[in-house]
């Protein structure tokens, strides 16, 4: 069986909130009994305040889903609408101390709902882009879809790019025949084969040659390249729920806001270490990424 | 868990894997100490090991009524077992790329032929009905249209969620009708269903020692003589060379052991086993509304029953049993962490309000009758409990119309 933390135990045989509400202000409905998830949050919202007075919810789910659930209705209870909305699913999993990546969907599903919950309330309608396919890098959690996806969106040809963009394989190594055979099969979409060998004599290659200094590049070419490594890594993290602009550069610091779910979350230095990697990589120097807020490095000029 | 001071819990979960019986511990035990002589070796240390190797054989030929000690070659699990007769059928008859097998083998069969189409092979899959049955009309197409291209044909002689029984033998004869070779994986009826397979046409045969009360980590691989064969490990002569790597001694003693045991037990297996799982299930049914058992009741193996609870999800059903001290295993897609329910469920079109819900029960013969009615009486309030949480589920009874009630704006 899993290895569920004491707290998902705890939230998963007493759930909280665990009821019908059959007053509720806000209603979301998520997932569906096909994929053996599903949860219905219900709210009681202050309608001067926007408070959240009460919450309940009904799962149809394993143990995590509805840990998840009941932990999420604790969460919010007492929050505006929009302070509820800034709980990510990385809010939600560290409050039940860690969901094994298996898991992970389950914790997604609970922000889902409450923003379908939100949307209800307001009147709007709330689009689900959440697709989710087999789970391929257990390591990092990483789905098919997601690696299918980035691999179409950066014509990506390595299992080594692939962990690069996503993550996908860059622990223990055990998805990466699954990677492999995404790659074919994304590559055969426009006809291409895929190649091990090529990540491999690349690997030797960026050994044996020095990369070319980006020092030969003109500073505008060198400010493209820069933006364009920040554009490739955006779909990724919007995907989270989260995004990253290009703040400024100075000499070899690039100045990066992170916004949304990846900022301030345990995933974000993953992240940054990330795209200083990809940059090191295209502009064949080094450079050090650093986090700023948004108005931050281009009204101080701050020097690293 | 419940308190271990006053009960002991309830371990439902045999086809996953077994208790090592008191006496098979007891006679593996010397080879881990005094008897450590390598069975090749010439010398007393060695002899004496040899010997009791052979005995091993002996009572596993016995136990599945076969004509040579010789035709049965220990291996390491019921997994190398199959790999190893599907591999060798393949490597044997290099012109016959085809193989037949069913949509609801176990993973150690099916992952191996969806890894072997990669490489070119074609796999025909037997599909199953409602109640997990085949339809042979199908198979004895398929075994005249394709037959010279077909290398070998593997089917399990009974499944493991469901303990439905599939009928290998007439299966084998049509096979050796066609002149193709016959493997069945028996992982699960070895030492539940009686066997006399000199009186049969199965060329080849798995089985798996942790299933029926030997250790883990030992297997056999029945070839029946004359069958053409290619071993997948290859180096020294141990089982004649046709699969080496030296012997797992404690363990095929073991298995020596625990054959002779089932062969004695098949009875009570088929008699008091099976009356505790008829009254399990007939309980459970009789206290629970909106739970059926799955595959075909009527033929399968005397020790299992599979129960699908709708509205509910297996895992968190199984969490519940746990903390209850039962010990079971769901099908739910949960369990093992991909998205889909278990493929034998889906394989029988089991709707998907009840596929995530399917829990297995599996009995052995340690289990007592008492077991089974702490079980009846504990299921019923964790199925409520369950389904009072569930958003499927409305004051007493499923809610109508599901997919209209419970509208997610995307779906
Ligand atoms: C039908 C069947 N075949 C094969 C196996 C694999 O056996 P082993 O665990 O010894 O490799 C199992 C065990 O789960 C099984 O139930």
């Amino acid at each position: 069986m899993w290895d569920y933390s004491d707290t998902v135990k705890e939230h998963f045989f007493n759930p909280k909130n665990a009821r019908a509400m059959d007053d509720a202000d806000a209603i979301g409905d998520v997932g569906s009994i096909q994929c053996g998830d599903a949860l219905r949050l219900t709210l009681k919202v202050n309608a001067e305040s926007e408070v959240i007075e009460d919450a309940a919810f009904q799962t149809f789910g394993c143990g995590s889903a509805i840990a998840s659930s009941s932990v999420l209705t604790e969460m919010i209870k007492g929050k505006t609408l929009d302070e509820a909305l800034k709980v990510t699913n990385q809010d939600i999993a560290s409050e039940l101390d860690g969901l094994p990546p298996e898991k992970m969907h389950c914790s997604v599903m609970g922000r889902e709902a409450l923003q379908a919950a939100v949307a209800n309330y307001r009147g709007e309608v709330w689009k689900d882009d959440h697709e989710e396919g087999a789970l391929i890098c257990k390591c990092f959690a990483v789905d098919a879809v997601m690696i299918e996806d980035t691999v179409r969106a950066n014509n990506l040809r390595t299992v080594e790019d692939v962990t690069n963009y996503t993550k996908a394989g860059g622990g223990c190594s055990a998805c990466h025949e699954g990677i492999e055979e995404i790659l074919t099969r994304v590559l055969a979409e426009t006809g291409e084969a895929f190649n091990a060998r090529a990540s491999r004599q690349k690997l030797h290659a960026s050994k044996e040659k020095p990369p070319v200094p980006g020092k030969g590049m003109s500073n505008l070419e060198r400010i493209k390249r820069i933006e364009r490594v920040i554009e490739m890594v955006r779909p990724q993290l919007q995907r989270d729920r989260g995004d990253v602009t290009l703040v400024d550069v100075d000499g070899d610091t690039v100045f990066i806001n992170l916004v949304g779910a990846c900022s301030g979350c345990q995933m974000a230095s993953l992240t940054i270490s990330g795209i200083q990697q990809q940059m090191m990589e295209d502009l064949g120097e080094f450079v050090r990424v650093v986090p700023v807020p948004a108005n931050h490095a281009a009204t101080t000029g701050v020097t690293a | 868990m419940s308190d271990p001071t006053t009960l002991k819990d309830v371990y439902l979960d045999n086809n996953a894997t077994t208790m090592v019986d008191p006496a098979v511990v007891e006679v593996m035990l010397p080879y881990f100490t005094e008897q450590y002589g390598n069975p090749s070796s010439i010398h007393s240390f060695g002899n004496q090991v040899g010997r009791s190797l052979k005995k091993a054989r002996q009572q596993v030929q016995a136990l599945l009524g076969v004509e040579h000690d010789s035709e049965i070659i220990f291996t390491s699990c019921g997994t190398e077992s199959d790999s190893t007769a599907i591999l060798s059928a393949l490597k044997a008859q290099p012109e016959r790329k085809e193989i037949i097998t069913t949509v609801v083998e176990h993973p150690a069969v099916l992952s191996l032929c969806d890894y072997l189409e990669k490489d070119g092979y074609t796999v025909h899959k037997l599909k199953v009905d409602s109640k997990g049955r085949l339809d042979l009309d199908e198979y004895a197409r398929i075994l005249t249209e394709r037959a010279d291209h077909i290398a070998v044909v593997s089917v399990m002689w009974a499944n493991n969620e469901t303990g439905t029984i599939f009928p290998v033998e007439e299966m084998a004869t049509m096979a050796a009708d066609a002149e193709v070779m016959f493997h069945t994986d028996a992982v699960q009826a070895v030492g539940k269903i009686p066997m006399d397979l000199k009186n049969t046409d199965i060329d080849m045969l798995s089985l798996s020692g942790h299933k029926l009360h030997a250790p883990k980590g030992v297997g056999v691989l029945y070839l029946r003589r004359g069958t053409r064969y290619r071993p997948l490990l290859r180096g020294g002569h141990q089982e004649r060379g046709r699969r080496a790597g030296t012997e797992n001694m404690a363990s095929i003693i073991a298995l020596g052991k625990a054959c002779e045991l089932a062969a004695e037990k098949m009875a009570y297996e088929n008699t008091e086993v099976k009356a505790m799982r008829d009254r399990l299930q007939e309980g459970i049914l009789a206290s629970v509304s909106h739970c059926f058992p799955t595959g075909d009741v009527e033929n399968r193996l005397p020790n299992t029953c599979n129960i699908a609870f709708e509205y509910i999800e297996g895992e968190a059903i199984l969490m519940l049993l746990n903390k209850a001290g039962i010990a079971a295993s769901s099908g739910s897609a949960c369990t093992s962490g991909s998205l889909e329910p278990s493929h034998v469920m889906m394989a029988m079109g089991i709707p998907y309000t009840a596929a995530h819900g399917t829990i297995r029960f599996s009995l052995s013969c340690y289990n007592t009758m008492d077991e089974m009615e702490r079980v009846i009486e504990a299921v019923p309030s964790i199925v409520a409990q369950l389904r009072k949480l569930s958003p499927y589920w409305g004051e007493d009874g499923p809610i109508e119309d599901p997919e209209k009630l419970f509208a997610p704006t995307y779906a």
